[in-house]
């Protein structure tokens, strides 16, 4: 942070509310999507269609965040074909999310999956200090272990799968599946350098924590899953990217052991720390394609079809061009409105499809949302349900 | 310790000309909040090595707090007065390590929920001290010219999609002898408005430019032997499991020395300048189109250049997964397709950042796809969103431009 940086001049006046304005505009346009809140009582669209019994959700964030200028804007239109006319028809989409926490992506994500704003060091190995959606899951629900996993980039995000609160904590969580680390334990002593493709954590791509928490290794998850290591790795190797090694796990999560929540964090998009404004759309893009490869899965699997919610949101944006503190795509480091506003996707059984809401939201709404959905109570969280998904 | 208590010979590990300003305004760094200080010390302690705009702007901010009333001070300064600060960063010796110090008070405020409030007094801060002491307006107008998609034969990339809306885009420039002409027209610039470190020429391969040129000139391929002694400083940090903030510790400590530079005078000041590019710019050190857009948005932050011309050249191929998985990561492919987006946006924010200095209602850019027939102008005589489909040759262009 520089003098010069840090100072630097005054944001154009209410921008959350203009950058709202454009998504919604800009969605009108593109879906002829239609404003949830004028079009008729949430009341009645919900009890229009029953939430099936069992309900399950799926979880996907982007540990990278996104801005409207390469996705929900007119630009950005090319990047995102297949949440524009795949999934937008069928959504309903919060166009003001916003994140008042810390911008690091493991402390925003953990703040995504506890529901209240987390405040430790974004690059230490730490468990989240409130109770994360998983714990609220088994305990309330009373399911097992198997039923909740996450699968998400290996820096710092083992310690994800459940908190360090007293009432909950060890052993009452989630597994977490950090598949770049699977691949580096399955590839040790056999191959050469891959410190490049293994990188953790564009923000600091020097860090690496040391294994802790729920973290599942590569012969555990082998075993479930029944598929053997080589399966794994010559999987691996016919994959262009991290994320894709991550979604194709979690779709062999899903085929095998059918868990009623999975939270999917992609982290490609995040190169963009790199400057590199082309790596930084292929992100997107590979992001905009395997959201609706996961979709798709949901929608053939019998033990998800009819009675999924999923949810996709960035944790946070990244700086705007016009915050002289910044640089534009490449950081998340100014807070200004543009870093802090970001949008979510809601698709499922019962969720009103084709609208848009306009109120703003905070991303701690999202924990309680599950809850409201799944069944649990998020009891310390700093949000509320959404009414208009719950 | 507090800005009350400090004493003279705590500058003491300062150099020449940063102990002596600090010195000087001793009475007044006392008087200032202890969250506010710091940020003053990071632009004193970098003094010797500074641009003279920057050292400029220090004493103009300087006598700016000095000339205030101490009533209008104190209740400008408030919010930085009224933050809640930590007892080791109360502890920490800001005073001989004020970088290190501002990282930490960043982590801090952002984990105590203050970074907002941080922000608004900042920009609160920062205008009014623009509106009492502006910048001085420039000599001549400023003028930049961005050269993008080097060894792109064909693309199917709309080119200029940001900049077409504030210019005037042309699809038939004559591409003949283009660099040339450009570099000439910024070596003409600088003959008539001479003034150190006011025009610059910033390239992602090799400068073009001979010994001859009174451009302040940076390469990329120049800085290769910085950047291979850099690298295997990182790479040792990482072999090390160097924790996150230690390794922006150490990257922020480094000097021109520690890579093996020893200038003086202005070779000094253009070392200091190139090191902090690498490693204070995120992916500079990897990819030359990172390095082009980083280098130009501090070249006009801080030098405030007169003219400056950039030109991206292809950075290295970022090699999908499976590739990697298949074979060794080493491998010197370029990606000039990819490079082509970057140098777009990258150009784009060179016109941002253009916009940001004093007298850019005057100001002028051209960017040309190099080699090719497209480009866009900008400037007060261009008209916003217009085209032109005639030929037209490059000095032509840059005539209708100034």
């Amino acid at each position: 942070m520089s003098f010069r940086k840090a100072f630097g001049r005054r944001a154009n006046g209410d921008l959350a509310s203009a950058i709202s304005l454009n998504r919604r505009q800009f969605l009108w346009s593109a879906t002829g999507a239609m404003a949830g809140t004028t079009l008729f009582p949430v009341t009645r669209a919900l009890g229009a269609t029953a939430v099936p019994r069992a309900p399950k959700a799926v979880v996907v964030t982007f540990g990278g965040g996104a801005r409207d200028d390469e996705t929900f804007a007119e630009d950005g239109l090319e990047n995102i074909p297949h949440m524009l006319n795949e999934l937008m028809p069928r959504a309903t989409f919060f166009t003001r999310v916003v994140n008042r926490g810390i911008l690091g992506h493991y402390v925003a994500t953990a703040s995504l999956a506890t529901g209240a704003y987390e405040t430790f060091n974004n690059f230490a190995a730490v468990p989240p200090d409130h109770p994360t959606v998983f714990e609220y899951f088994r305990r309330d629900l009373k399911r097992p272990a198997s039923d909740t996993w996450v699968v998400a980039p290996s820096n710092g995000f083992n310690r994800i799968g459940e908190s360090g609160h007293k009432e909950f904590g060890q052993g009452q969580g989630a597994g977490v599946i950090l598949p770049k680390r699977l691949l580096a334990d399955a590839l040790a002593g056999k191959t050469g350098d891959y410190d490049h493709l293994l990188r953790d954590n564009y923000e600091s791509p020097m860090y690496a924590p040391a294994l802790a928490g729920n973290e599942v290794q590569i012969h555990q998850l082998a075993e479930a899953l029944t598929l053997s290591v080589s399966d794994f790795t010559s999987h691996a190797k016919n994959l262009a990217s991290p994320d894709e090694l991550s979604v194709y796990v979690a779709k062999q999560l899903m085929r095998k052991l059918a868990p009623s929540l999975v939270w999917i964090t992609l982290h490609d998009i995040d190169i963009a720390h790199s400057g590199t404004f082309s790596l930084y759309i292929d992100g997107i893009r590979r992001s905009d394609r395997l959201c609706a490869e996961i979709w798709n899965t949901i929608q053939s699997e019998p033990e998800y079809a009819g009675r999924t919610t999923m949810f996709i949101l960035p944790d946070f944006g990244r700086d705007s061009d016009q915050s002289a503190g910044g640089n534009g795509f490449q950081h998340h480091r100014t807070g200004d409105a543009i870093s802090r506003t970001t949008w979510m996707m809601v698709l499922g059984p019962g969720v009103r499809e084709n609208v848009i809401v306009d109120r703003p939201v905070e991303s701690v709404d999202l924990v309680p949302t599950l809850g409201a959905r799944l069944g649990f109570d998020a009891r310390f969280s700093q949000g509320k349900p959404l009414v208009e998904v719950s | 310790m507090l800005p009350s208590q400090l004493k003279p010979e705590q500058f003491q590990a300062y150099s020449p000309l940063a102990r002596e300003l600090a010195v000087n305004r001793l009475p007044l760094l006392q008087q200032l909040p202890e969250a506010f200080v710091p940020f003053l010390l990071k632009e004193i302690v970098s003094l010797d090595s500074k641009f003279p705009s920057e050292r400029a702007e220090i004493a103009s901010q300087l006598a700016y707090l000095e000339n205030l009333p101490v009533p209008q001070r104190d209740r400008e300064l408030a919010t930085f007065a009224s933050l809640k600060l930590s007892p080791e960063l109360q502890q920490f010796d800001w005073v001989n390590h004020p970088q290190q110090y501002l990282e930490k008070l960043s982590a801090h405020l952002w984990a105590t929920h203050q970074m907002d409030k941080f922000r608004s007094a900042s920009e609160e801060y920062i205008d009014n001290f623009y509106k009492a002491m502006p910048a001085p307006e420039p000599a001549t107008h400023r003028f930049t010219a961005v050269l993008i998609g080097k060894g792109v034969t064909q693309t199917n990339y709309r080119l200029f999609r940001k900049l077409r809306r504030q210019g005037t885009y042309y699809s038939q420039v004559k591409p003949e002898n283009g660099l040339a002409t450009i570099l000439e027209t910024a070596e003409a610039r600088a003959k008539a408005n001479v003034a150190p470190f006011a025009h610059w020429y910033i390239d992602g391969g090799h400068a073009v430019t001979n010994s001859s040129s009174t451009l302040t000139t940076l390469s990329y391929d120049g800085l290769a032997g910085i950047r291979t002694a850099l690298n295997a400083r990182m790479r040792r940090a990482y072999d090390a499991h160097l924790q996150s903030e230690a390794f922006r510790t150490m990257l922020a400590q480094m000097t021109p020395a520690d890579l093996g530079l020893h200038g003086a005078g202005g070779e000094e000041v253009m070392q200091s300048f190139a090191v902090s590019l690498l490693t204070e710019g995120s992916g500079t050190q990897v990819f030359s189109t990172t390095f082009v857009q980083w280098a130009a948005r501090e070249a006009l932050r801080r030098a405030r250049p007169l003219t400056l011309v950039v030109r991206f050249t292809p950075r290295l191929r970022e090699r999908p997964m499976n590739e990697l998985l298949a074979a060794p990561p080493e491998s010197n492919e370029v990606d000039p397709e990819g490079s082509l987006l970057d140098a777009d946006m990258g150009a784009w924010y060179t016109w941002l950042n253009l916009q940001r200095l004093t007298g850019f209602a005057q100001s002028t850019c051209l960017v040309w796809f190099e080699d090719h027939t497209e480009a866009v102008a900008l400037g007060p005589k261009m008209a916003r969103g217009a085209q032109v489909a005639t030929p037209i040759d490059l000095q032509e262009l840059l005539r209708e431009l100034a």
